[in-house]
């Protein structure tokens, strides 16, 4: 069901609540902010900073948090070097800091209980983090749902909720974990990578993939090729 | 009221005054889109003009791309924020299309339809007046499938979400109908330089 939003997005301050380390290179930040309207699995949020001259820039991040009604939301952001906004966050931004943005945004990459499965994720690097939301929100509203992700880092150590993932894949009888690694004789998803996750998980009912550029659109043609309708495969990109 | 301890890595001047609110700079071409890229064949590939279901032209490739040609260079600006600068595309103006129809626009508002399903209503006085066109090259080349090739509608003042990839034809509506983003919140309109990205905005 569409529904259309008539309603205006406005910015917000947000407390940042809690930092905490979530691989190398990315961190968690929980912010409290109560927003107008429910979050579903798979929004993102726009921050904007501004400098005291007032110049501003501004930013998409995934919800990482299942939607729920704790007035908090958790992000996760991977620190670029020289990265205006992610740098920000990595090297600067502490607990008690208000940030103004503003959401949830986003209609088309989204999961609903209700919209059931199978579900096939695919995720590369931090792109996991809108897929991290779904298989939260799958576990507490719809565990039933049958679910399989296929993440896709560069090495063990990148792998973003590594533990939590492991756990759900033990624990939960309808999740399975495919996790790839691409450095140093690694393997990058594949055709035969995919065939096995179709195998396992059964035919789809949702796709979502989220990643760099190049990994979405790669991936999404070996669904394609692999003889999956298009129309199931949602796709969000982070950048190049 | 501004952000404890940043300061952020402000463009100089004349890259500035290029900007829309909320927008930066970016080098390369990022692709956004809601699924995979639609498999297209120029054999049977059409474009169509229609009012509300009823059909009034269409084209073949060959027939399209044998009509007038118009070049458009300038910036672009994606709802994501990253811009784009100097641009060069070129493809069939929305004014040539419709004098080789041999009509005028029926209707105020139009909807552009992808080949993936994908909608996004632009009012028609957007895009005459060499205002827009669809377009078939990229910086010289044809438009490759990730930038929307072998067609895609360049409406370059408006935000990119409204030029549609991979676009098959544009109906003419009664009303201004929201296409696909325009019913999940976004700005029915989606002028940058106002930062018209949601509804409200
Ligand atoms: C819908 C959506 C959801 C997203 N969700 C997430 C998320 O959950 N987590 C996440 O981490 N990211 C996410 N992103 C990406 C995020 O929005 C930013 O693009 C990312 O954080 C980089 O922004 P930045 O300001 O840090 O880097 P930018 O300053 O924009 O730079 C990007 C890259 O270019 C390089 N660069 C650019 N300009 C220069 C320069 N002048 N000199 C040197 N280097 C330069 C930087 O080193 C950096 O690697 C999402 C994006 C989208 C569109």
């Amino acid at each position: 069901m569409i529904e259309p939003t008539a309603r205006p997005l406005p910015w917000q301050s947000a407390t940042l609540t809690a930092i905490r380390p979530v691989t190398g290179r990315v961190k968690s930040y929980r912010f409290q902010v109560a927003f107008d309207r429910p979050v579903l699995a798979g929004q993102h949020v726009d921050v904007r900073l501004t400098a005291p001259d007032g110049y501003q820039a501004q930013r998409s991040y995934s919800i990482a948090s299942a939607p729920s009604q704790d007035g908090t939301i958790e992000l996760m952001i991977e620190g670029l070097p020289e990265g205006e906004v992610s740098g920000f966050f990595e090297t600067v931004a502490e607990v008690g800091d208000t940030i103004e943005l503003r959401g949830p945004i986003g209609g088309a990459f989204v999961w609903r209980p209700e919209d059931g499965g199978p579900l096939l994720l695919v995720g590369g690097g931090s792109g996991v983090v809108p897929l991290l939301a779904m298989l939260r929100h799958r576990a507490a509203a719809a565990p039933e749902v049958p679910s399989l992700l296929l993440y896709s880092v560069r090495d063990a150590g990148e792998a973003i909720a590594a533990e939590e993932l492991a756990v759900r894949a033990r624990d939960e009888p309808h999740f399975a974990l495919m996790l790839t690694l691409t450095r140093a004789g690694g393997r990058r998803v594949d055709a035969d990578m995919i065939g096995e996750a179709l195998h396992r998980l059964g035919q789809p009912g949702h796709i979502y993939i989220c990643g760099g550029n190049a990994f979405v659109g790669r991936t999404a043609d070996l669904l394609v090729d692999a003889g999956v309708d298009p129309r199931l495969i949602r796709t969000e990109r982070f950048g190049s | 009221m501004s952000t404890r301890g940043f300061t952020g890595r402000k463009p100089p001047e004349a890259t500035r005054e290029r900007l829309p609110p909320g927008q930066y700079l970016t080098e390369d071409f990022p692709v956004l889109q809601i699924g995979p890229n639609p498999r297209l064949d120029l054999d049977t590939w059409s474009f169509t003009l229609r009012e509300g279901s009823r059909p009034l032209k269409s084209w073949t490739w060959e027939a399209f791309t044998a009509l007038p040609r118009t070049r458009w260079s300038g910036d672009i600006h994606c709802v994501t924020k990253w811009s784009k600068f100097d641009t060069a595309w070129e493809g069939v103006s929305f004014d040539d299309i419709l004098a080789d129809a041999g009509i005028a626009a029926p209707t105020a508002f139009l909807l552009a339809e992808g080949y993936d399903d994908y909608t996004t209503n632009v009012p028609v006085g957007d895009l005459v007046g060499g205002k827009g066109m669809v377009a078939t090259h990229y910086d010289g080349a044809p438009i490759p499938a990730d930038h929307g090739g072998p067609a895609r509608l360049l409406v370059p003042h408006l935000y990119f979400w409204k030029s549609a990839k991979w676009v098959k034809g544009l109906r003419f509506t009664q009303r201004d109908e929201g296409g696909f983003w325009e019913l999940r919140g976004y700005h029915m309109y989606g002028d940058p330089w106002r930062e018209q990205r949601f509804t409200g905005d």
